[in-house]
């Protein structure tokens, strides 16, 4: 319940909190909501020796469009206001559908987008949303702006594309309507025990291209590309749905086991909510 | 002369009164245990062990020490210097039980050392720099491979880690005699036409009450004086064994219970944190605060069930219930607490049911593992019995094509049986039990349901429906039953003003006996409730207790508290006829005041004859002055209390998440005070017996590792994860005591689990499964429904 | 560098003013510093909600933020909802309709009872069992909790 000690430093702006990153001798990390942090170091499973918190850098917060386009949500938005913003309702509905399937009311409350991604839980919804939309995850560190497909972003078990004294800034993607969030709640921690977005690119009731993304069943959040492979042209619909549901997850690695799923019922699980996924992701084309 | 000056007053017992606890609750201005600051006070926090059994080779306190602001380090070897051994408060052999382990540890979670520092963050930064070596033993985990020539024995003394071993129970029992008579049993397999077998397991659960546990102990050296603030069900059990252990007298010592966030039975007992705390305040001559931790509760606060049993029905083909074997194995884990190894008893003791079954058969068997003790949790062994039988029962009725609700009808034990002693000794009060399982139809619409459950299936949906019928043992004593004691206190006093205070020794923390007895009082003596004060849980107000559990509280000691308030009205009725030259067996007590029956306008406002009795001028001949007395009373037996419970419940195809759809309880607790109290007291028994049917479930892996160890992994229910309970109850009272009442604390856990688990068979008995053990994890019925009934 | 830091915190709308040390939790802070002790701790991962309070207008769990991350901002608890005497229409729904037991989770079941009326003043049943969500309550079942939000929004008679 108490953490360690640490030492506490308000970030000004993105370049203050980058300097102070730099000056941490590798100790620093980054604290905006703190609800994927603080619960680690409560109990003792994390002890950063600085906390750099960024959440009140200006301009880091909020969902934007830039010319009836672009999305961009900053980093220090929370799940809250991802999941009831307008713009998103209208522009990229999946993303405030995953958003309000995160944690509970408080959780969402406090936590950000930009710290889920940072910590990339294995079981975190918002990695799969960021990967099925081809997001930009967009950094700054000692060596100025980058921007990262979130597919490349994710790497590992809670690793991820970002240096030491790097900072997300925000994340990019298009808009889009035939794309969904379906998961399966793992009851105690609502975490994800597999969550698939899929995103559909239609025309005329055929599927140009689809990107499809799990979280909860492997290390970190990755593609489906047999899925997308079994979408990628063919007609919107329920047989072209299934089939390419039933090939959910071939070629997935290093799939979680633990009491609330094996690994058997998880690979049946990705398929399952490929195809929920699928269906829902189809229902708004 | 008084004239009625305020309207009548409306009959409290019966009604839905708001309760009189809730204004401190819902404002925060309520005084649990965390929130009690005393000047001085120091703070514990324990270093436990990380593994589940092994010798403790080495313990380095000494940077610990070296903290700023740690007062004292410890560990179990120099504590067992002036603290001994835990007793226990069962009869069964038991082995030592340190407060904090002195050479080995036996689960995880057991404490090896504590620190006191000035401040609750640097104590646990202190416990944290406590470095142990182990020399890890074996864990014992799987408690059927533990009692059978297992290489690793947890105590000594007890081989094959058998605690309890092999205790035979009913018909042709005689446990005096020691003798077993098992020609009737025989004959009821022997007679049989269908026999149901089946291994279940009912498994282990962390009670969770939302408050964890907390202490605040107090020695003051000056007085010789030891008061306790503690998050505790039973005060003064506490106080007497807090004195014991610490070399001091029961005059030494005060228990208190502020406020009690839940306790669901593992507040019951006295845990090595309480007496390490006293112990300590003792040596230091300072308060000393200790509150537990969510991670600390679920390794270290006492779990609940964990029995497992094979089960034998011999049936004829018409579904008459001729015999039933049971062999019971409790998981105990690893040592005896307070009441551990009686709770399976309980189990033992009401596998008869609601049935009239000629022969019974029950072994029983406690074995020692390498996991947290089991303790009592709400329902305390009573829904073990109840899941086992009511599985049982609703295999035979699937194998008999049956509905399930005839089949019990034809073995249900008849009104006119009452008092019915069972097979297994328990002598049941009353019940009518047809007209429960009637209700429980009819509010179900038990025909509609299966009609819809046809629909539903035709559509492509996986539904069941599942029925329960429960009884249990409540309103525990006497004291032959209860090594507490089986007995409950009350004190009434009549204030000055003509107000009354009255003390219980229940303990209530939720339960609303501040409102329910308020009801009782300001009936008996016709005042209203605002003119009544319930205190409880402080020993030195409170002259003597048991305490609240056993669904006892308006059974036991809401008895004994009319009694006592018979007491002191028959003396206020002396002092009221002296007053009003009137004979005291015409007085009424109504409308706050005391008058002659037949002439409401004539008598004397409650307080005047109040004043009276504290100023009696002249004072009638033979009395006392003043208004105030107590009592103490036991029943001479439990009662029974019953219901049918019915669920109906469908199952993702997909997935396998099962989800409840409809739950139906109807409980028949005797005579109810509070139907709102009521209520709320079935809405949570229901919760957790679902609970446990659907997402709760304490997991240790093969090492003995608690993998369910926060809210993260052990789930607890939500408000979505129910639908709104749709509940009635029928009204048997009990003959046992005055007041007809018979308890209702524990009744929900009792009936829902079984109902879940038969509505799930019931689901997936098109894929041929027979039984599925809880908890019903998504996993488990997805395999059903995709490999059949050999997943 | 200093052990502890300056933090003014508007506390029930009183500025609170404090050094604490960074890793101070705001639920710890409310309960020690302030003597709140309506706040309540019921478990160590950021589960049950007891400690639910409303930082600058929404619901957190104050278990999960540093008292210094509170710097500057506006907490309201369970003690600062009601209008002198008179109470707060959810904490009269909760003793009208029998929302409590034991009352050790109801602070925070209150606070973010509030919370969700406030977003959305006629909840449906499902959208009060949603909006409760983030609150372990281990008496009630919840049936009476969703009562007492209903009467609060004024849907029982």
């Amino acid at each position: 319940m108490i953490p360690t000690k640490f030492e506490y430093q308000r970030a000004t702006t993105l370049d203050d909190a980058i300097a102070r990153l730099q000056g941490s001798n590798g100790e620093g990390k980054l604290l905006a909501g703190g609800h994927s942090l603080i619960p680690l170091m409560k109990l003792r499973l994390s002890e950063p020796g600085i906390l750099v918190d960024i959440a009140r850098i200006e301009g880091l917060s909020g969902i934007r469009q830039k010319d009836g386009a672009t999305i961009e949500i900053g980093a220090t938005t929370t799940h809250h206001d991802v999941a009831t913003s307008d713009i998103l309702a209208s522009q990229a509905p999946v993303v405030a559908e995953a958003a309000g399937e995160i944690g509970d009311p408080q959780v969402r409350n406090r936590g950000t987008l930009g710290g889920s991604i940072a910590h990339a839980d294995p079981a975190a919804d918002m990695p799969a949303v960021m990967v099925a939309l081809d997001a930009e995850v967009h950094l700054k560190g000692g060596n100025g702006w980058r921007a990262v497909k979130a597919e490349s972003f994710f790497q590992d078990l809670f690793t991820v594309d970002m240096a030491d004294d790097e900072i997300i800034a925000g994340v990019q993607f298009q808009p889009i309507k035939a794309a969904a969030y379906a998961k399966l709640h793992q009851k105690a921690s609502h975490y994800a025990i597999v969550g698939v977005c899929a995103a559909l690119q239609t025309s005329g009731g055929t599927i140009q291209s689809a990107r499809i993304a799990v979280t909860g069943a492997s290390t970190h959040a990755q593609r489906l590309t047999s899925v997308e492979a079994a979408l990628a042209g063919k007609p919107l619909n329920q047989a072209t749905i299934d089939a390419a549901a039933s090939v959910a997850g071939e070629g997935l690695q290093d799939i979680n086991s633990d009491i609330h799923a094996s690994e058997a019922y998880r690979r049946a699980m990705v398929k399952v909510f490929t195809r929920r996924a699928l269906e829902k992701a189809a229902a708004r084309a | 002369m008084t004239t009625i000056d305020r309207p009548v007053l409306p009959k409290l017992v019966g009604a839905r009164i708001k309760r009189r606890e809730d204004p401190r609750l819902i404002q925060g201005r309520a005084t649990y245990v965390d929130d009690i600051k005393l000047p001085g006070m120091l703070h514990m926090a324990f270093k436990r062990s990380d593994i589940a059994h092994g010798r403790i080779a080495s313990i380095d306190t000494s940077a610990a020490e070296e903290m700023p602001g740690v007062e004292l380090v410890i560990t179990g070897a120099r504590l067992a210097e002036f603290l001994g051994p835990m007793p226990i408060g069962t009869p069964f052999p038991s082995p030592d039980h340190h407060s904090i382990a002195t050479d080995t540890v036996r689960y995880q979670g057991e404490p090896v050392a504590v620190v006191v520092a000035t401040d609750r963050y640097l104590a646990r930064d202190a416990a944290d720099a406590i470095v142990v070596a182990f020399e890890p033993l074996p864990a014992v985990v799987d408690v059927e491979k533990a009692m059978q020539a297992q290489p690793t024995t947890i105590h000594a003394a007890f081989e094959n880690n058998l605690a309890v071993p092999y205790v035979p129970g009913g018909t042709g029992v005689d446990a005096v005699a020691g003798t077993v008579d098992n020609s009737a049993i025989d004959k009821a397999f022997a007679d049989a036409e269908v026999v149901i077998s089946q291994r279940m397991v009912n498994h282990r659960l962390a009670p969770n009450a939302m408050e964890p546990r907390g202490v605040v102990a107090h020695y003051e050296p000056g007085k010789d004086y030891m008061t306790i603030w503690s998050s505790t069900q039973n005060p003064h059990i506490l106080k007497t064994f807090i004195a014991l252990m610490n070399g001091m007298g029961d005059h030494q010592v005060r228990a208190i219970a502020p406020e009690v966030g839940g306790g669901f039975g593992c507040k019951i007992n006295i845990y090595g944190e309480e007496y390490t705390a006293t112990a300590l305040s003792k040596k230091l001559g300072v308060p000393i605060k200790w509150i537990e931790d969510r991670s600390e509760a679920f390794m270290a606060t006492t779990h609940g069930r964990d029995i497992l049993c094979y089960i034998d029905v011999a049936a004829k083909r018409d579904g008459k219930v001729l015999g039933v074997k049971m062999k019971l194995i409790a998981d105990i884990g690893a040592y005896n607490m307070l009441l551990t190894a009686a709770i399976p008893t309980l189990t033992m003791l009401m596998c008869n049911g609601t049935y009239d079954i000629p022969a019974i058969r029950v072994e029983l068997t406690e074995v020692f593992t390498n996991k947290m003790p089991t303790d009592a949790y709400r329902g305390a062994g009573r829904p073990e019995a109840t899941y086992f039988l009511e599985r049982a029962m609703d295999m035979l009725a699937r194998e008999l094509k049956m509905d399930p609700a005839e089949l019990r009808r034809i073995n249900f034990i008849q009104p006119d049986q009452f008092p019915y002693a069972t097979q297994m000794g328990a002598v049941y009060d009353s019940g009518d039990y047809e007209k429960a399982l009637d209700m429980g139809l009819s509010l179900a619409n038990w025909n509609g349901l299966k009609a819809e459950q046809e629909r539903m299936r035709a559509d492509g949906r996986v539904v069941g429906l599942g029925l329960a019928f429960y009884v249990e043992v409540c309103g525990l004593g006497p004291s032959s039953s209860l090594p507490t004691g089986g007995w409950e206190h009350a004190g009434v006093t009549i204030e000055r003003g003509g107000k009354i205070t009255a003390t219980t020794g229940s303990s209530p923390h939720g339960q609303g006996n501040e409102t329910t007895f308020a009801q009782m009082l300001g009936d008996q003596f016709g005042v209203p409730i605002e003119d009544v004060t319930i205190l409880h849980g402080d020993t030195g107000v409170v002259k003597q207790g048991i305490g609240t559990f056993g669904s006892r509280s308006q059974a036991v000691g809401g008895t004994v508290l009319a009694l006592a308030g018979d007491k002191v009205k028959t003396k206020m009725a002396k002092f009221a006829a002296a007053m009003m030259d009137a004979a005291e067996e015409d007085l009424v007590f109504e409308n706050g005041q005391i008058y002659v029956k037949g002439s409401p306008g004539t008598g004397k406002s409650f307080a005047e004859v109040a004043a009276y009795a504290y100023v009696p001028v002249p004072l009638p001949p033979g009395l006392e002055p003043g208004l105030s007395d107590e009592a103490f009373w036991e029943p001479e037996n439990n009662t029974y209390p019953f219901g049918c419970h019915i669920a109906m419940l469908e199952i993702d195809r997909d997935t396998g998440e099962p989800k409840l759809l409809k739950m139906i309880a109807i409980d028949d607790c005797g005579n109810v005070i509070n139907p709102m109290i009521v209520e709320g007291q079935v809405h949570g028994g229901l919760a957790q017996g679902i609970g446990q049917a659907l997402i709760e479930e304490v997991v240790y892996d093969e090492d003995g590792q608690l993998i369910t160890g926060s809210f993260m992994d052990y789930a607890m229910p939500r408000a979505t994860d129910f639908p709104r309970f749709e509940m009635d109850r029928t009204t048997t009272p009990t003959p046992v005591n005055p007041l007809g009442a018979k308890g209702v604390g524990e009744a929900g856990t009792l009936g829902s689990t079984p109902c879940i688990v038969n509505a799930a068979v019931d689901a997936l008995s098109p894929y041929g499964v027979k039984h599925i053990d809880m908890m019903l994890r998504p996993e488990k019925l997805w395999r059903i429904i995709n490999e059949g009934a050999q997943a | 560098m200093s052990d502890t830091v300056p933090v003014r915190i508007s506390v029930n709308g009183k500025m609170r003013e404090a050094e604490v040390e960074p890793r101070l939790l705001l639920v710890h802070f409310l309960r020690e510093n302030l003597g709140l002790t309506g706040t309540h701790v019921g478990c160590d991962t950021s589960q049950c909600g007891a400690c639910t309070v409303h930082l600058d207008g929404s619901s957190a769990k104050s278990c999960t933020v540093f008292a210094v991350q509170a710097d500057g901002s506006k907490v309201t608890t369970i003690e600062g909802v009601a209008n002198g005497d008179n109470l707060h229409r959810v904490q009269e729904g909760f003793w009208e309709e029998h929302g409590l037991q034991c009352g050790y989770c109801t602070p925070g079941m209150i606070m973010s009872a509030i919370n969700l009326l406030g977003e959305n003043a006629q909840p449906t049943e499902l959208e009060i069992r949603e909006g409760i969500s983030g609150n372990l309550c281990r008496c009630t079942g919840y049936q009476h909790i969703v009562n007492a939000v209903q009467h609060a929004a004024g849907q029982r008679g």
